[in-house]
């Protein structure tokens, strides 16, 4: 009997995931179709850019910073052996530029302005203001969740780009200032190995795609967060951890198309 | 509608992402080496390139006059097809000589231009006759060994 429980726990786990799959995307679409009124009323969604996009620009800032400081010293330390110091550059920008500026800025996002996106609507969901919305003939997903999906898509793209720009700068302060690798070398390695297209823009891409995904997770936990301080507590729990494993997925999946070792 | 502190914030963090954009592209990227200048386009064979890779550099006297553009398989030649887009500024004779070269010893390999005498000049479209393969090093150590083995054997 014990097996036919643990088997029916399994069974009701996966369907029940399944459900919620479902539900998110039919959300998404939701989301999307009621996309109108954050761009008549842009002043909703700008708004909603200052709290998820402005507030996260310090510890995007300083975490680009010393990322890139970090690459510079430990770049360095491995480059040394083969004698190709000059290289350091052409490591630090490709690392940030298609890796590491996307994701880490997207798991920083998540956790910072993503948890904060949960934690108000499942608040707003537990005192009842969706409901009280609806009562008013006021769609709740147009109002409150679609202009916080499109400041967060639109911050996102931006918050890499500047962790990329900050981490570059973090490894030459490292690498030229402090240690003393050439200044020509470091940026015309880098300049060379470095393509607009082929580098820049899919780090853009892949970043975009990261915002769709954490702001859809984090503003699907807090509308689906069951209204009690326990359900808004795990909601936001859910929402950290679920984005930074979807983030971290999409990544293998988006490089595996994009820099297929050409 | 008035203006709030908040929309200049909202201003300042877009501005500053599009800049960080921008410097990406130009400080970081090859996009402020990319030449809009205009190109005109000419082919070679090669037995072997080695490691020559599309948009690699093409050199005359060590001064960048164009880029690779593509790399193909003649299936009735059995050579490499290299294209090969020149600065139109660089005019090259049709008896130029095109060698795959390397930077450094592990370097990446590009393509160095070596003008000929002749009068007439490479014009879109023409093939450079005159080629060298790239040394692949496998093959010259392999060189080495046999002609060691071969005078100790004397």
């Amino acid at each position: 009997m014990a097996i036919v429980k643990a088997l029916r726990g399994i069974g009701s786990r996966v369907i029940n995931a399944v459900w919620r799959i479902g539900y998110a995307a039919r959300f998404f679409f939701k989301v999307l179709f009621y996309s109108g009124m954050s761009f008549r009323r842009f002043r909703l969604t700008v708004r909603e850019i200052f709290f998820s996009g402005v507030m996260s620009l310090i510890i995007i800032l300083v975490a680009g910073t010393f990322v890139g400081m970090v690459l510079g010293l430990q770049g360095f330390e491995t480059l040394k052996r083969y004698g190709s110091e000059s290289a350091l550059g052409s490591l630090v920008a490709l690392s940030l530029v298609r890796e590491l500026g996307p994701v880490l800025t997207a798991i920083l996002f998540a956790s910072r302005a993503g948890s904060a996106m949960t934690a108000e609507i499942g608040l707003m969901k537990t005192t009842e203001q969706l409901s009280a919305m609806e009562m008013m003939a006021v769609n709740p997903v147009a109002r409150v969740v679609a202009p916080r999906f499109w400041a967060g898509v639109v911050s996102m793209p931006l918050l890499a780009a500047l962790f990329s720009a900050l981490g570059v700068f973090g490894g030459y302060v490292v690498g030229v200032i402090m240690i003393g690798v050439d200044s020509g070398q470091f940026w015309s390695q880098m300049q060379s190995a470095v393509d607009f297209k082929g580098d820049i823009l899919n780090g853009v891409l892949k970043s975009f795609v990261f915002g769709v995904a954490v702001t859809v997770v984090a503003l699907f936990e807090g509308f689906d967060a069951p209204p009690t301080a326990e359900g808004v507590s795990g909601a936001t729990t859910r929402t950290v951890v679920e984005s930074s494993l979807l983030i971290l997925m999409l990544d293998f999946i988006l490089t595996a198309f994009m820099f297929r070792g050409d | 509608m008035e203006r709030t502190t908040l929309d200049l914030w909202v201003g300042i963090f877009v501005v500053a992402g599009i800049g960080a954009l921008v410097a990406l592209a130009f400080k970081v990227g090859n996009l402020g080496t990319y030449n809009v200048r205009d190109t005109y386009q000419v082919q070679a064979y090669f037995n072997n390139i080695g490691g020559l890779k599309p948009q690699a550099s093409i050199r005359s006297a060590g001064v960048l006059v164009g880029r690779v553009t593509s790399i193909t398989l003649d299936s009735e030649r059995y050579q490499a097809k290299v294209l090969m887009n020149i600065d139109s500024r660089y005019q090259f004779p049709t008896d130029t000589f095109a060698n795959i070269l390397t930077a450094g010893l592990l370097g990446e390999q590009y393509i160095g231009l070596a003008p000929g005498g002749e009068e007439k000049m490479l014009a879109g479209g023409d093939t450079i006759k005159k080629t060298q393969s790239a040394m692949v090093l496998e093959d010259m150590v392999g060189k080495f060994l046999y002609d060691k083995a071969a005078q100790e054997s004397e």
